[in-house]
């Protein structure tokens, strides 16, 4: 798997060229994501918040799902980057018309683009987009069904980064709905790659998958165990229909056995931090004065995510033109 | 007309003789095979080249995709792609379009294979109307129409009521009953095993108890309406370990497995490998080693290929949204080689899945090479090998789970009564 993602979503030297998920991404270049993300923090800062990476490239935000923040930061960012940007929230009409996803794929690639930042409620669609479709233009994933999330994951690891400055050591607890959750996916990989001591997954087995340690984590099914000592929480969102699907019998059984309280964070480190993907759930997934506490870092994830798409978006626009130079370069020789 | 061929090594029980000889056919049927064949007058006379001479092989798992849209696949595409893999006999999957719940659909189907066909064509009926699960199908009528069973193709039943009055009508004609055991509750919504791979790729999953919960209350159903029940494919090594205690208990229950859950396993959909999307799903290492075994030692009857040809479209989509099936009908003799080849199951065990026990399955004469059965044979050269290429496949169907492989065996010649129906 780890290697399989790694061809698809690197140059032969090792530079992004996809950003599809966190499989076949080693240390280094996570590190690498997480430095050019702090050094476009700066860029946020300035009165004039643009650079030039991105001049006269063409980002197409194609959002088969719909979103509101995570495109926004998209665009956002691709902006900053000084890239033309289309958003095209395709929905289900493109198939309701009959059109598949390919050709909505191709159509978009004849109008010369550069980068596709691409939401779908299939797991593994921008993996087929780039091997299959148009593995020409740089493919950003941003959140494929209940596989990956890969660009909200590191935001979460810049926000741990800078409040913990280290990643060794670290024990981290993710709560909450694991089974469906494109990000938990995600940061657990990231987490393990960047070298904590210990993920932990604390969840009931109706939201866990079948085989929940292939995912690299120890499973805690009662929340005071799983939280007992640990640095970081992470509470994920809880779908309302995870109730009418016989997961959960009720919000309020949820928020008494895993709903973050300030009684149950003091099992934690008194330092823990507190961080939740957004949109949160007040009430259900964790308790207001928790939420808006001194270890949330809840608002500081929002302001990191524009950072992280500004270096994955540039960083995998260097790798792809680089691919296409050097293709270009060995067509010329062969001629 | 007089057809002697020489120089070949009949395969009878998975023996290979050690000196190769002769076989005549006269008019379609084998007249003479051995030492009273050897330089018998005839008519037409053959180098074997010292090949193996095995009898057709009998697939029980076989959409050929027709009636229904024809760029998928036809009666004239499969059957040559069956005839190429050794097969000379193909139970073709009641899920057509429409699917074959009436005697007109059955009479269709075997006029397409008069006209195109070039192996035999043995229809199975739907159980239930449009293989919707809730009404009878004419289970008679399709059986006087000339199908050889009635199944569900993998659909679901309604309840175990309908399916237990399925059992019941089918019991009375004596009809016999194939069913793809599945949990639709269980199976709900998903595309592969509930597994290692499910969890990482975050794909829906299939769990085992959709199947075993099934074959357990199938089970259960038939042993009290005393149908004849053939299940399959099987995925799991648990029902492999139901079947088997089942028959223990005297029951009679027969069993197949698809050819692709002998060879490969959940892994295979790593990367989103559509060309792997499969009902029931490719499920563990564990459960291909209890498929294997349970082909040796004769639990399970039947290996099937569970051919289901498609179009590159429906292939070309994120892993859920591409359709389930494989082309595996040409290699399904050649995977079946390499399994032998590797040690895991032995040649006796892998002809006799491939013949005697599906012929016993649907009550016909075992496939044999003495004199006076028909000449439905094929020659392989069992020691040359064949790449899998989407312009080396005959069927309609290119997404082969088997592309980019060299595969052991290649059939040469296949007749069906004594016409040769696919030469190389």
């Amino acid at each position: 798997m780890a290697e399989s993602n790694a061809s698809l979503q690197l140059t032969p030297d090792g530079n992004l060229r996809h950003f599809l998920s966190i499989d076949g991404l080693d240390q280094a270049l996570l590190t690498r994501i997480l430095d050019t993300a702090d050094s476009f923090i700066e860029v946020g800062e300035r009165s004039i918040k643009k650079v030039p990476l991105l001049r006269g490239r063409t980002v197409v935000n194609l959002f088969f799902e719909p979103s509101t923040r995570t495109r926004s930061t998209f665009e956002l960012a691709a902006k900053r980057l000084s890239a033309d940007v289309l958003n095209l929230d395709i929905g289900t009409s493109a198939t309701s018309k009959g059109e598949t996803l390919s050709d909505t794929l191709l159509n978009l690639r004849a109008m010369a683009s550069d980068m596709f930042v691409i939401r779908h409620a299939q797991s593994g669609a921008p993996h087929f987009i780039a091997r299959s479709v148009t593995p020409d233009v740089a493919i950003i994933n941003a959140g494929d069904g209940q596989h990956a999330h890969p660009t909200q994951a590191m935001l979460d690891m810049l926000t741990i980064r800078q409040h913990k400055q280290t990643f060794s050591g670290l024990r981290v607890a993710i709560v909450g709905d694991i089974q469906h959750s494109r990000v938990a996916r995600s940061q657990i990989r990231a987490l393990n790659t960047l070298g904590v001591d210990e993920v932990r997954l604390v969840a009931p087995y109706t939201l866990l998958p079948n085989r929940p340690e292939v995912l690299g984590a120890r499973v805690f099914s009662r929340m005071e165990e799983g939280l007992k000592g640990v640095d970081v929480i992470i509470m994920l969102r809880l779908q309302r229909e995870r109730m009418e699907g016989a997961l959960l019998p009720s919000e309020s059984e949820f928020y008494r056995m895993y709903g973050l309280t300030e009684e149950k964070l003091r099992h934690a480190a008194p330092d823990a931090l507190v961080m939740h993907p957004g949109p949160i759930n007040r009430g259900v997934e964790i308790e207001s004065s928790v939420a808006d506490g001194p270890q949330s870092v809840i608002l500081g994830q929002v302001t990191n995510g524009i950072a992280i798409r500004m270096a994955v978006m540039s960083m995998a626009m260097s790798g792809q033109l680089g691919e296409r130079q050097s293709e270009h370069g060995e067509g010329a020789q062969a001629s | 007309m007089r057809w002697r061929i020489d120089d070949i090594f009949p395969i009878e029980d998975g023996q290979v003789p050690e000196e190769p000889t002769s076989v005549l056919l006269d008019d379609g049927v084998i007249s003479a095979i051995g030492s009273s064949a050897e330089g018998a007058q005839a008519d037409q006379v053959s180098d074997g080249e010292r090949q193996w001479l095995v009898p057709g092989l009998i697939d029980l798992n076989c959409h050929l995709r027709e009636p229904g849209p024809d760029r998928k696949g036809s009666v004239a595409t499969e059957t040559l792609a069956a005839a190429r893999g050794g097969v000379t006999s193909v139970c073709t999957v009641p899920d057509t379009s429409p699917v074959n719940d009436s005697g007109a659909v059955t009479h269709l189907i075997q006029d397409l294979a008069r006209r195109n066909g070039r192996v035999r064509v043995q229809p199975v009926g739907a159980m239930t109307r449009g293989l919707a699960g809730e009404h009878l199908s004419d289970m008679a009528s399709l059986a006087g129409a000339g199908c050889v069973a009635l199944g569900n193709a993998g659909y679901a039943t309604l309840n175990a009521r309908v399916m237990r009055r399925c059992m019941a009508y089918a019991r009375t004609f004596d009809l016999k009953l194939f069913i793809q055991p599945e949990n639709p509750a269980l199976a709900a919504d998903g595309c592969a095993h509930d597994g290692v791979m499910a969890a990482r790729l975050g794909l829906p999953g299939i769990p085992e108890v959709a199947e075993t919960t099934a074959v357990n209350e199938l089970l259960m159903l038939a042993a009290e309406t005393e149908v004849r029940l053939h299940l399959g494919p099987l995925s799991c090594a648990r029902s492999v370990d139901l079947v088997r205690a089942a028959r223990e208990s005297g029951q009679a229950v027969t069993c197949d497995v698809g050819i692709t859950h002998l060879v490969a396993t959940e892994g295979s959909i790593d990367g989103y490998e559509g060309i792997f999307h499969c009902r029931p799903p490719l499920r563990t290492e564990l459960d291909r080693q209890a498929l294997i075994e349970g082909v040796e030692s004769g639990v399970i009857d039947a290996i099937v290929s569970q051919h289901r040809p498609t179009d590159r479209a429906a292939k070309q989509a994120p892993f859920a949204d591409t359709e389930p099936g494989l082309s595996t009908v040409e290699s399904l003799l050649s995977l079946g080689l390499g399994l032998v080849n590797e040690g895991a199951l032995s040649l006796e065990k892998l002809l006799a899945a491939l013949t005697a026990g599906p012929a016993r399955i649907l009550d016909q004469p075992e496939p044999s090479l003495e004199a006076g059965s028909p000449a439905d044979f094929f020659l392989l050269t069992p020691d040359r090998s064949w790449r899998v290429e989407p312009a080396s496949l005959l069927s309609s169907g290119k997404h082969a789970p088997t592309l980019g492989m060299e595969l052991p065996g290649v059939v040469t010649l296949t007749t069906l009564a004594g016409r040769i129906v696919y030469q190389v």
